[in-house]
């Protein structure tokens, strides 16, 4: 392990004193906006905490890469079954929980905030404070350490995370379809919803695809019955390649939205080139429509729409009504009464001092 | 559906006294519950200002109409509710908050009555807001594998009504045929099938709740990702504080095509703590792994006449589903697994009957074990899965020396404990020396970098050993959550969140880091 969490309080107590902003800082890997006047590097603090496979469970520092953690786990047969993505191979743990980010078995195996157990943050006060706890169910107290998921640090700076932890799979494979966008909704729907070891979907340029994770004999009873797919040899690249969204098609110098809605929904009618990946529930879309209309078909699909690669900040906090408002102004007063903790990132007007 | 708390006249308590109305010796009720000068309206003068709204007949006063909501599946506390009221819809639920919150009167919820922390248990001068009357399925979506209900709707209610499409829905407690939807989101509820298919809140995708000011809010959504900050994840196992749940989407999924179960049967406690371990560790993820020492088994023996093996010191059950092909090698490992750990009997439920026989002996425990005395007490602390063998040995040691038998039923495969320890509330101090040993064992729980409690809740009986878990300012930001969403504090009172002082007048037991100064200083 690296570093004391001493220095880390103090330089949060002085920024709280001052009222001085502050830009949490991982591994860099998001780009995120910055506002703070000083950056508290979280990189300082790392290491593993505690990890005993056999409790399904590992507590690390934030400063930790994700890459040792994932490779440490995988020396034990086990993974982060969220299968998160990095953006870049010197993000950290602590900035993977802060922004709440899950990876192609999300729809199978769950989202990262299935997987939080408990945390260890300061608040905008400069307090060390810790919620949540090793054991798989606790329900003592509020669910704390499941509200910093995707909060971007601005309701605490996360020290220390543990995460539920899954056995890894023996045998992947890849099988691919010809299909239309409308066959391949509704196919991904249908075979989630069976008993098949599906781990993840997408559909692009018309072109089905599903990954099949278990052991040996279940992957291959699985092909057979899942008929008509053609095995493909690229699919571990294929998978992580759209984790980490690095295929061509996210380079593109036109407009990028990433689109999130109810998977069952139809196809969402706006013309541009697709990549649909979470069984339907992530629809990727390159189109030249204005913001609004995006925005307006995305919530009439149950969801919201995000231009790429913008993260951390929602101007339009947040389609809730005012009630919905006041309890978030409420929560971040709470845990940063004088908004140093990441000002620019969730609802930056909110932050307003 | 019945609205009374009848219901729960149909889950297996075979003399019914855990949750009969005829009290034995009344314990008063110590929760600090803030007093409201201000209520100065009678029961009679609250119905006819509410009758504005909703029909008379969902106002009760009187006292015998009142008497089976003075308290839930914790009977040892008691109160009778000053007006309980039995909304038929979110937008009579919104009159009531928005009443009471002009009052100022005390509003708690209630579902089922389940409930084991007397989270439930009403307000002296307080509304009892009763959701058993919302009880509806509003839709089925079998692609999207989602249903919407109503909060008072029965858990089982809903595995029922989507049978027909092949799905069910996973989190399974015991109290399933009674419990409701809405207690089970406010409890962040488990069951037998946790392990692998998680707890209430893996099973939900969003939620509409009214705040104590009657505004609504929805939360989460059935897009797999939502923006703004996690309300919902606050709001599930909130106990009834943050506000009330009217509706609900939950998932649900697939039947497995095979499901197979194996008894095992061990002779001494530790082996069966040890074959739990193991068995996680070696990378299977069981359906259900749970556990009984012999008192409960023998309890449950009688009860359902499941065929359990009544010497054993020990039984796990261990259940694996999905593909025929899965089922097949995981129960080939989990055997040999459970050989090598000393197993003295393994046996395969030879068909789905005896699989359910299986299961309806372990579901059926706590009110077998009921039966071996007028009244038992259930403790719900979870601990990490490797030290079960010690806390086992421990707790026997402690009802050797408390002349206290207890029973230990549990989800051993998430190391939740269940001990029940057996009492006779007619005995002077019985009680209270229950409530000690429990404590204990609580705090051992802590101590072996568990929790105080799994799934139960804290309600009104953990609230002292929320000062053992948390410190003052982590107590200090629950509070102020709790103000986010409810500035008045009307909403169940009381309960849940210890206030600071209470803490400090306990003294500080707070339980930093795990570094306890364990184990045998006598705290209680
Ligand atoms: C025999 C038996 C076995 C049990 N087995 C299990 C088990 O295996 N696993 C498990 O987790 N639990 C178990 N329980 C406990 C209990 O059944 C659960 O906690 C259940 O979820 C409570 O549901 P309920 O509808 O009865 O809630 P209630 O007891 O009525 O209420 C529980 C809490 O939820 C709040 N509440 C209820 N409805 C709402 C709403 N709509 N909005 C806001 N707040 C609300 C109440 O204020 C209260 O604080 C068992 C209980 C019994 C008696």
């Amino acid at each position: 392990m690296q570093g004391d969490l001493e220095p880390l309080l103090a330089q949060v107590r002085r920024a709280y004193q001052e009222s001085m902003p502050l830009s949490i800082r991982g591994g860099g890997s998001k780009r995120l906006p910055v506002t703070g006047e000083s950056v508290l590097d979280m990189r300082l603090y790392s290491g593993v905490v505690e990890y005993q496979p056999s409790e399904l469970f590992i507590t690390v520092r934030a400063g930790t890469l994700l890459v040792a953690v994932e490779r440490l786990l995988e020396e034990n047969g086990q993974m982060l079954a969220f299968e998160p993505p990095h953006l870049g191979l010197q993000a950290t743990v602590g900035g993977m929980v802060a922004a709440g980010l899950s990876g192609p078995r999300r729809m199978t195996a769950g989202a990262l905030r299935d997987y939080v157990l408990g945390v260890r943050l300061i608040d905008g006060q400069g307090r060390d404070l810790s919620f949540g706890g090793r054991v798989i169910k606790n329900v003592a107290g509020f669910d704390v350490s499941r509200l910093m998921v995707g909060a971007w640090g601005t309701l605490g700076v996360i020290t220390e995370v543990t995460l539920k932890v899954a056995p890894r799979f023996s045998h992947q494979m890849t099988l691919e379809w010809n299909l239309s966008e409308t066959q391949a909704l509704k196919r991904m729907n249908e075979w989630i919803g069976q008993s098949w070891p599906i781990t993840a979907t997408s559909h692009h340029q018309g072109h089905f695809r599903v990954r099949l994770e278990g052991s040996a004999a279940s992957v291959e009873v699985s092909a057979k019955a899942l008929a008509g797919g053609r095995e493909v040899h690229d699919g571990k690249w294929w998978w992580s390649a759209l984790r980490e969204q690095q295929l061509d098609f996210f380079a593109t110098p036109r407009p990028l939205w990433r689109i999130v809605v109810r998977p069952t929904a139809p196809p969402l009618g706006l013309s541009g080139q697709s990549l649909i990946e979470w069984g339907g529930g992530v629809r990727w879309m390159v189109c030249e429509h204005g913001s609004n209309q995006v925005g307006l078909v995305a919530h009439h699909a149950g969801g919201y729409a995000q231009r790429h690669p913008s993260m951390g900040v929602y101007p339009m906090m947040l389609g809730t009504n005012h009630e919905g408002q006041r309890i978030h102004r409420a929560l971040r007063e709470l845990f940063d009464p004088r908004s140093i903790l990441n000002p620019a990132l969730m609802a930056p007007e909110w932050a307003s001092r | 559906m019945s609205v009374s708390p009848s219901s729960l006249a149909s889950i297996p308590v075979p003399d019914g006294k855990h949750f009969s109305s005829e009290s034995h010796e009344q314990k008063s009720v110590t929760t600090e519950l803030p007093t409201y000068p201000e209520i100065q309206l009678s029961p009679a003068q609250i119905r006819s200002a509410l009758s504005r709204w909703l029909p008379e007949s969902s106002i009760l006063i009187s006292e015998e109409s009142k008497r089976p909501y003075e308290t839930d599946g914790l009977s040892a506390y008691r109160q009778m509710p000053y007006v309980v009221v039995l909304p038929a819809n979110e937008k009579e639920v919104q009159a009531v908050l928005r009443y009471a919150h002009e009052q100022r009167i005390p509003v708690v919820a209630r579902g089922s009555g389940t409930g084991l922390s007397g989270g439930a248990l009403p307000h002296a001068r307080g509304i009892l807001l009763s959701l058993a009357r919302l009880n509806r399925i509003l839709a089925i979506d079998p692609l999207a594998r989602t249903v919407r209900v109503q909060p008072g709707v029965r858990n089982l209610a809903i595995s029922q009504a989507v049978a027909p499409h092949g799905l069910y829905y996973a989190p399974d407690p015991s109290s399933q045929i009674a419990c409701s939807i809405g207690g089970n989101v406010a409890e962040n509820s488990g069951g037998v099938h946790c392990l692998k298919y998680g707890l209430t809140f893996h099973n939900v995708m969003s939620i509409r709740v009214l705040t104590m000011s009657g505004d609504l809010l929805e939360l989460g959504s059935e897009a797999p990702e939502t923006v703004g900050y996690d309300l919902m994840a606050l709001m599930i196992g909130s106990e009834g504080l943050l506000a009330v749940i009217t509706e609900i989407i939950v998932k649900v999924i697939a039947k497995p095509q095979t499901a197979k179960v194996i008894l095992a049967s061990f002779d001494r406690i530790e082996q069966a703590g040890d074959a739990v371990a193991q068995i996680i560790a070696s990378g299977i993820i069981p359906a259900g792994l749970e556990m009984m020492d012999r008192l409960a088994t023998r309890a449950a023996e009688d009860f359902v006449h499941a065929g359990y093996p009544v010497e054993a010191a020990a039984v796990l059950l261990c259940e694996s589903d999905g593909l025929p092909i899965v089922v097949d090698e995981e129960l080939a490992r989990m055997k040999e697994i459970l050989e090598s750990a000393g197993a003295s009997e393994i046996r395969v439920a030879r068909d789905d009957d005896e699989r359910q026989k299986f299961w309806a002996g372990r579901k059926a425990a706590f009110p077998a074990v009921g039966r071996l005395a007028p009244d038992y007490y259930c403790i719900d602390g979870t601990i990490p899965r490797s030290r079960l063998g010690e806390v086992l040995t421990q707790i026997a040691h402690w009802s050797q020396e408390f002349g206290l038998e207890v029973a230990n039923v549990f989800h051993a495969g998430d190391g939740n404990l269940h001990p029940l320890i057996l009492y006779d509330a007619a005995i002077p101090d019985a009680f209270e020396k229950t409530e000690a040993l429990a404590a204990k064992i609580l705090e051992l729980c802590v101590a072996m970098g568990g929790t105080i409690t799994g799934e139960h809740g804290v309600g009104v009986e953990k609230i002292n050993q929320m000062c053992l878990q948390f410190g003052t300012e982590e107590l200090e930001i629950f509070h102020g959550i709790r103000k986010a969403f409810d500035p008045t504090g009307l909403l169940n009172p009381g309960k849940a969140i210890p206030t600071l002082q209470r803490c400090a007048e306990i003294g500080g037991m707070h339980v930093h880091e795990n570094r306890l100064p364990f184990p045998e200083l006598p705290r209680f």
